[in-house]
């Protein structure tokens, strides 16, 4: 039996939130909101945060960041050593030859691409998994950049975005990028991206947690894929862009002038590893979702596994904000089927309630990311969760209201991506709320960069999700869908240009691979992990005490 | 996809949601004809992880959204044969499941900056479009309940934009293509059309043309450079004094400070 989709167990829940739905309806009619923190409410609720747990951290005893602290997850791979024995990789060996390397197939890397093709650059893209299986396919909610001149401006993104990362963000990154949005959004327009639009051709633009503008553009609620969908396939156009898939980097490649030089890849079938030399490299390998930090569930794709910060690190490139991670406020608790799926904040924007237990308000539904997610968990830990028949908690997010607001069928048409999954499972969100809680979302840090995409490496571009510096301690919903569109395009223009003028031919080595497992045999790490992760690993802990297999000599494994 | 070794560096609170599911009822599965007794309630997808698969191929984003985990199914005593996402389809007892992780589809090279809206380049690049014998087992297959087959009708009779609106949602799995009669490609026909629809037939946005002019003039540099260079204070100070543009408010809404516009 069930109630409106949910089994019977939520039933005397939902009906509290039937309850109040009338009033807060009216609320919001009269423009009437929660009211938003102040800087020091918000301190004082950050307090609930995940990443203001010590024992979830410890400090890293290598590398360039050594004493540096960062979740134990990070951490354990930091500390893990390479995949392969340097010393067993013959590197006059080259298997692939190109101007650009791209590491990755997202967003970030594949716009690079394209631009470096642009910029007369021979482009090889070397992904983990299928060209566009990323977490840039995954962006449901939109993409910001101040376009509506009468209200808004860079001037009010450019404080947005500090506002949101504590005021910690890189000031030269942030003016770039607040400048460059709009362009960014023309670019891809001209690619044939479909953004929801009135029939005068205006953007349509929302609300996201931490703006005062409407600045939020979007392609219904498949923004990312609509965008990742359309630069992959202009890239495929390209002949000079050639794809190498299933083929993950797993070391980069530096060469006697220490520049970095290519990278060493793996190939996912065959486990043969080959050599990609380059002249320049662009390191876009996005976020970290699947080390499942803390426990959390996740909202990002099978292969969103840090395995760029790792790579990088090891070439001494030093972390940035990696202290911090975003948990998106509003993951599926509830059907089991869908746990950890994002809700965009979308929902929120457009009017849908986050109540508790008892039907009640009691934050702000667009305070950013962070806080919002830390006062869920207060919520829960004060009691006011409703439980779930596994022995799990979460608050509802009233999706209804929206109907109420806006007008019937608004729901099915502006989420219809949520509406269909949840149709799938015989809920209809348009009359029934959504059980959330807080997901693990972002990696907020990263490889340090410029505003010209450099690292600490010459030759060694990064954009994108495995980046720090951008977003401070916490990324605002839609600024990193702008971000791997920004940067990927300046990424690919400098990789070309130092491809072409400034690259330095020069024998090719894995010595700071080497050094990286000195320095782990002198730090007294005793390890037989090795990282990059690549993939996780979901097979059940009952298969695995059963596969006894010692070692894998010989013709089977 | 295989069963393969398991991977030494991975954490093990990976499984600790998935292990919560061991508690429920097993059920049997037959993964590529083999029989596997796993939970109720799991996707096709999880059932065959926590049976033992290690996924190389058919699985991305397990969220429904990349297309990446198409697999063909039938159900004890059923006739048909039937196709789902395998991150999205849940498990029911006795079914036999196959995953197709990679189908091989033709797709048209174009220079995209020389295509105009006109339906014929459509036509040209897509002949086989006129193969389809409006079977409708393209729709019937679609994990997204796209109405595929009125897309492709609408193609052939050159309304690129109701093609591009139909097909919007499609997350290019290759399902309807691995059941269609004419060999069609739907799906990169309806990337075409999606992209000449948004790049070449709707309006484009006034408003962005005129922003990035205005910066290309530098009419936000001295702004710009300034608060680069405020102490945290000071930008504290502007951040709380920004003017909150109401949720309800609608386009017609003006902030009262216009200084930095
Ligand atoms: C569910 C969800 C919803 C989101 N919604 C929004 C939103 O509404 N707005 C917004 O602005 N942002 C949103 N985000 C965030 C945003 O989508 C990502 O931050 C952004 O897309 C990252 O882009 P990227 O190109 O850096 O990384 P990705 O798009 O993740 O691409 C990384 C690529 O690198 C590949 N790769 C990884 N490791 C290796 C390796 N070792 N070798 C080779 N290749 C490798 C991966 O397979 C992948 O192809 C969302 C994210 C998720 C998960
Ligand atoms: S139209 Fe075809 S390719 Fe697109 S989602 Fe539906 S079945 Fe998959
Ligand atoms: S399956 Fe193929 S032939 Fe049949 S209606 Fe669809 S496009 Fe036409
Ligand atoms: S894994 Fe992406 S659609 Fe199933």
């Amino acid at each position: 039996m069930s109630y409106l989709g949910y089994p019977d167990f939520f039933e005397p829940y939902i009906k509290r939130v039937e309850q109040t739905r009338p009033a807060r309806v009216e609320m919001r009619r009269k423009g009437k909101e929660f009211p938003l923190m102040s800087l020091e409410e918000r301190q004082e609720i950050l307090k609930y945060h995940p990443d203001y747990k010590e024992e979830g951290k410890r400090e890293i005893k290598v590398g360039p960041c050594k004493g540096y602290r960062i979740a134990h997850e990070f951490v354990d791979l930091l500390e893990a050593k390479s995949r392969v024995d340097p010393d067993k990789v013959d590197l006059t060996r080259v298997d692939y030859e190109t101007d650009v390397l791209v590491i990755g197939g997202g967003g970030a890397a594949t716009i690079a691409a394209l631009i470096a093709e642009e910029n007369d650059a021979q482009v090889l893209i070397a992904t983990k998994l299928r060209h566009g299986d990323a977490n840039t396919m995954m962006a449901e909610g939109g993409i910001q950049a101040a376009t509506k001149g009468e209200k808004d401006s860079p001037y009010y993104h450019y404080l947005d975005v500090m506002g949101g990362g504590h005021f910690k963000n890189d000031p030269d990154i942030v003016a770039a990028f607040v400048k460059k949005a709009p362009d960014a959004l023309r670019w891809l327009e001209d690619l044939g991206v479909m953004f929801s639009r009135s029939p005068d051709g205006r953007l349509e633009a929302m609300h996201g947690g931490g703006t005062c503008r409407k600045r939020m553009h979007y392609c219904a609620d498949l923004s990312g894929m609509e965008i990742m969908r359309t630069v992959r396939d202009e890239a495929r156009n390209r002949q000079n862009i050639k794809v190498l898939e299933f083929s993950p980097a797993v070391e980069l490649i530096l060469n006697e002038h220490g520049r970095c030089a290519g990278a060493l890849l793996y190939n996912l079938e065959t486990e043969e590893y080959s050599i990609a030399r380059a002249r320049a490299v662009v390191l876009a390998t996005g976020g970290a979702g699947r080390l499942h930090v803390q426990g959390f569930m996740t909202t990002n794709h099978y292969g969103a596994t840090a395995d760029g910060v790792v790579m990088g690190y090891r070439a001494g490139i030093p972390l940035a904000f990696m202290h911090t991670v975003q948990y998106h406020p509003t993951g599926v608790v509830s059907p089991e089927q869908i746990e950890g799926w994002l809700v965009t904040e979308r929902f929120r924007a457009e009017g849908a309630d986050v109540v508790n237990i008892h039907g009640e308000k009691f934050v702000n539904e667009r305070e950013p990311r962070d806080v919002e997610s830390a006062r869920f968990i207060k919520e829960c830990l004060d009691g006011n969760g409703v439980p779930t028949p596994t022995g799990k908690v979460g608050v509802w997010l009233d999706s209804p209201v929206i109907d109420i607001l806006v007008g019937k069928g608004r729901v099915r048409t502006a989420f219809v991506g949520k509406w269909k999954v949840y149709d799938r499972l015989g809920i209809d969100i348009s009359r029934a709320p959504m059980l959330v809680y807080p997901t693990l979302h972002y990696q907020n840090g990263g490889l340090g960069n410029n505003v010209e995409c450099e690292t600490a490496v010459p030759g060694l571009y990064v954009a994108g999700e495995v980046t720090g510096g951008l977003h401070g301690e916490n990324r605002l919903m839609g600024n990193s869908l702008m971000d791997l569109v920004v940067f990927g395009r300046i990424a690919g223009r400098n990789a070309a240009v130092f491809a072409r003028e400034k690259a330095k031919e020069g024998q090719l080595t894995l010595d700071h691979v080497r050094r990286y497992h000195k320095e782990l045999e002198e730090a007294g790490i005793v390890t037989d992990g090795v990282a990059p992760m690549l993939l996780p690993d979901y097979t059940s802990p009952e298969v695995r005490k059963r596969q006894l297999t010692v070692s894998y000599l010989g013709t089977l494994r | 996809m295989s069963a393969k070794k398991k991977d030494k560096s991975s954490a093990e609170t990976m499984v600790k949601k998935e292990r919560e599911v061991s508690k429920a009822k097993l059920i049997p599965v037959h993964i590529m004809g083999k029989r596997y007794d796993v939970p109720e309630g799991l996707t096709l997808m999880k059932a065959m992880e926590y049976a033992g698969y290690k996924f190389i191929r058919g699985c991305g984003c397990r969220g429904g959204t990349c297309g990446a985990c198409g697999t063909v199914y039938r159900k004890p005593g059923d006739y048909r044969l039937q196709v789902a996402l395998a991150c999205q389809k849940t498990i029911e007892p006795d079914m036999h499941i196959t995953q197709i992780p990679f189908f091989p589809a033709n797709r048209a090279h174009y220079e995209f900056a020389d295509l105009t809206s006109a339906p014929e380049e459509v036509f040209k690049l897509y002949p086989e479009l006129f193969r389809c014998v409006a079977c409708n087992a393209c729709t019937k297959a679609c994990p997204q309940g796209i109405e595929v087959m009125d897309a492709v009708s609408a193609l052939k009779q050159g309304n690129i934009t109701v093609a591009a609106q139909i097909g919007f949602e499609c997350i290019q799995c290759g399902l309807c293509t691995s059941r269609c009669f004419g060999e069609l490609v739907q799906y990169h026909m309806f990337q075409l059309a999606r992209r000449i629809y948004g790049a070449r037939i709707t309006p484009r946005a006034e408003h962005l043309i005129e922003m990035t002019k205005a910066i290309d003039e530098g009419r936000f540099d001295n702004t710009l450079e300034k608060l680069r260079h405020m102490s945290e204070e000071e930008l504290k100070e502007l951040y709380r004094k920004r003017e909150e543009e109401p949720v309800t408010a609608g386009e017609d809404w003006r902030p009262k400070d216009k200084t930095y516009l």
